[in-house]
């Protein structure tokens, strides 16, 4: 049974394409498919900017991105494709800008926009917010959906971009993003965040008998002076949640709405496809419009249909009448090749078989890493190329 | 084939083997693989995963881990056949949380206030950072206990392995308890943080890390290697798995690459060999060769930037038929052969 197969073109060329949101587990190439989507789509006549997380140092110099400003920057070395089909989208050429997420300064410009200078200084300050920003687990998935609907409101007002491509931090919380609005609803809406302002706000009455134990068990285990800092913290930080609450729901809003396409990226390995799998589901149950699976690095395929066990068989033979026989070394390499090509087939089927209806595309491993543009386009052409 | 004597073993002192390594590269496998190898006769070694992927249970084909040490596997035999125990432990930030909470304070009615009043669910999901403090917290625990502590059914471990988040995030992971030493500056939380960094900051921790021979992932070790040491963590090794069959010779590789390899020699040696043999086998197999040398090529030049750590390594090969319980034991007595232990 083979699944539908993803058209990378014409998702590429849909006007309605507005976003382009690149998750999976690590190490299996998203950031290079995210970049080498944007470039393609560049290529073919799309305003496009990509927003990548923590690219590789050579790839990040190959897009002049290396800087890290926090701001989109041009990619030069754009060619047009010239090939029918392309460009059809408008009488423009495309473009292409990058940026890498700088999770603390993102987060600074939030709290810059959203309180008074005074204010603004106060907690750009505070020690939790200063550990908060820049060096917790967390913040980045969050951080990384902030930036992408200020990139979607900006491109909406001035006409920007066509094309929003973004990566997603390399875990599997990195759908965690999903969950932000609510959990900031839970947050805000519950009784911890009255207890935590409670002193700010004074009045005695809050003061239940609930509260008190609560405060009395918080200071046992925290220690007076770190719950008094983290209220501190916290009051500080209250005129901003609804702003950010806000923005959490309306990326949420912006991500199921049909103008955004998720691509999970996988490598034809059994954890990586069983964290595709957790992410198709996840995607689905929530509603969110799903484009399809990327396999990268697929082995290159054999070019002989000689079987595995004839190969070692024949390789035995020889090694017996000779140990250092090269065609034996061949034939033994052989063997190796099509049991992985078998094995990746098998894993890709079982895949398959428990989403039968998520459109895949798969990629064959390039020899070497990427890091140029042109490499980033031979990835583009083998996304697109699904023979 | 008679095993080489196990080489004498090179993280003796070591009772927290922290392994990290780049999404991709095997790391949980290479986790596991180095808890079997630990484990030798009459020790026990827990192995415990972080990252909420049931990864361990998976990889010894058992049911889903829950929060509770879990005998899994015997760890890799000696040559007279003896071995000892390894066991698994997942651990969730929320379980942790509330056995800490019972572990030092007795707070009886306002433990389960703190969960009323959301405050377990938003430490555990919504406060960036405490996670991870809550996951290194456990980890600490396992590593001191004491022989013949408070409770006795309790193992005691020779080691424990930590199949770690990825190295763009080892550090921050490490050291999220020094950042919370500058946050409590006096209190139970700050004595807590300080112990944990400093058995992590001491010589009975070693932070291995996991690469295959390309160059991000080279790359990637060579910058996370420099964290950690700016960082005051003890780097340990470097496991390079996922290393390519090595069918073929040095001068072998020379001459594939180079296409010096005569066809007419290869067409004889596969009749020979009883294959059905035409020209297009015999360009077949020796393209296939060529790609292969080509990569091997590759593989020689990030073996030395490897070597150029400076710090033991091990290679474990790619093993086509992919990763169970025979294969990992099979890794750990490669491992040990190498002198880990």
């Amino acid at each position: 049974m083979r699944p539908p197969v993803l058209d990378i073109d014409a998702l590429l060329d849909d006007p309605g394409t507005g976003i382009i949101v690149c998750c999976g587990s690590g190490g299996v190439g998203k950031t290079t498919t995210s970049a080498a989507l944007a470039l393609r789509a560049a290529e073919r006549g799309r305003k496009v900017v990509v927003l990548t997380i923590d690219p590789a140092r050579r790839l990040a110099q190959a897009m002049g991105i290396e800087a890290l400003d926090n701001t989109p920057r041009p990619v030069t070395g754009i060619r047009p494709m010239v090939e029918e089909g392309a460009q059809r989208l408008s009488g423009d050429q495309g473009s292409l800008d990058a940026m890498m997420l700088d999770m603390k300064r993102t987060f600074d410009e939030v709290v810059e926009s959203g309180a008074s200078p005074e204010k603004a200084k106060q907690i750009l300050e505070n020690p939790f917010y200063i550990a908060l920003s820049s060096s917790f687990a967390g913040t980045q998935e969050y951080m990384a959906m902030e930036k992408l609907g200020q990139l979607h409101r900006d491109a909406a007002r001035d006409g920007t971009y066509d094309l929003i491509v973004v990566d997603t931090p390399p875990s599997r919380s990195a759908l965690d993003f999903l969950d932000a609005p609510e959990r900031l609803a839970g947050f805000l809406d519950g009784r911890l965040i009255k207890l935590l302002l409670a002193p700010a706000r004074g009045p005695a009455r809050l003061m239940t008998a609930g509260f008190s134990l609560i405060t009395g068990a918080l200071t046992k285990v925290l220690g007076g002076q770190m719950l008094r800092d983290v209220q501190t913290f916290v009051t500080a930080l209250d005129t901003l949640f609804g702003g950010f609450r806000q923005r959490a729901e309306k990326t949420f809003a912006l991500l199921q709405a049909d103008g955004t396409a998720f691509v999970v990226v996988a490598a034809p390995e059994p954890d990586a496809l069983r964290e595709a799998a957790y992410f198709v589901d996840r995607l689905t149950d929530d509603d969110m419009p799903l484009a399809g699976l990327v396999v990268n690095r697929a082995s290159p395929s054999a070019r002989t249909d000689l079987s595995a066990e004839e190969a070692i068989a024949a390789a035995d033979r020889l090694r017996a009448m000779d140990s250092s026989s090269l065609t034996a070394g061949l034939l033994q390499l052989h063997a190796d090749r099509v049991r992985i090509i078998e094995r990746e087939q098998r894993l890709r089927d079982r895949f398959a078989a428990s989403h039968p209806h998520v459109p895949t595309a798969v990629v064959p491993a390039m020899a070497s890493d990427v890091h140029d543009l042109d490499g980033l386009r031979e990835v583009g052409v083998r996304l697109a190329d699904q023979g | 084939m008679t095993a080489p004597p196990d080489r004498s073993p090179d993280w003796p002192q070591v009772a927290l083997h922290v392994v990290t390594g780049k999404g991709g590269t095997g790391k949980s496998t290479v986790a596991a693989a180095l808890a079997l190898a630990l484990a030798t006769t009459g020790k026990n070694v827990l192995l415990c995963e972080v990252e909420g992927r049931q990864g361990i249970a998976k990889m010894f084909d058992v049911d889903p881990l829950p929060y509770e040490e879990r005998r899994i596997a015997k760890g890799a035999p000696d040559e007279q056949g003896r071995s000892g125990q390894v066991n698994a432990l997942h651990i969730d930030p929320e379980s942790a949380l509330l056995e800490y909470l019972a572990m030092y304070y007795k707070l009886g009615r306002a433990g389960k206030a703190l969960d009323r009043f959301g405050v377990i669910d938003f430490a555990t999901t919504v406060a960036p950072g405490v996670r991870d403090v809550l996951l290194t917290g456990k980890v600490y625990e396992a590593v001191n206990r004491p022989r013949g502590g408070r409770k006795g059914n309790q193992v005691v471990y020779d080691a424990v392995v930590l199949d770690a988040p990825p190295t763009g995030r080892i550090g921050q992971f490490l050291g999220v308890n020094s950042e919370l030493a500058g946050l409590a500056k006096v209190g139970p939380v700050r004595n807590q943080a300080d112990s944990i960094m400093s058995l992590l900051r001491s010589p009975r921790t070693a932070v291995h890390l996991v690469t295959i021979l390309e160059e991000m992932p080279v790359q990637e070790t060579s910058d996370g290697i420099a964290e950690l040491r700016a960082a005051g963590l003890p780097v340990g090794g470097i496991v390079v798995n996922l290393v390519r069959p090595q069918a073929l010779s040095t001068s072998a590789l020379a001459m594939v690459r180079d296409d010096e390899v005569a066809p007419a020699s290869i067409t004889s040696d596969l009749k020979r060999a009883k294959v059905d043999v035409d020209a297009a086998l015999v360009a077949s197999l020796v393209d296939e060769g060529r790609d292969h040398a080509v990569r091997r090529q590759l593989e020689d030049e990030q073996r030395a930037l490897v070597a150029a750590e400076g710090v033991p390594t091990y290679e474990l090969p790619r093993l086509s038929g992919g990763i169970d319980r025979g294969a990992l034991l099979e890794l750990a007595q490669l491992l040990r052969h190498q002198g880990f232990g």
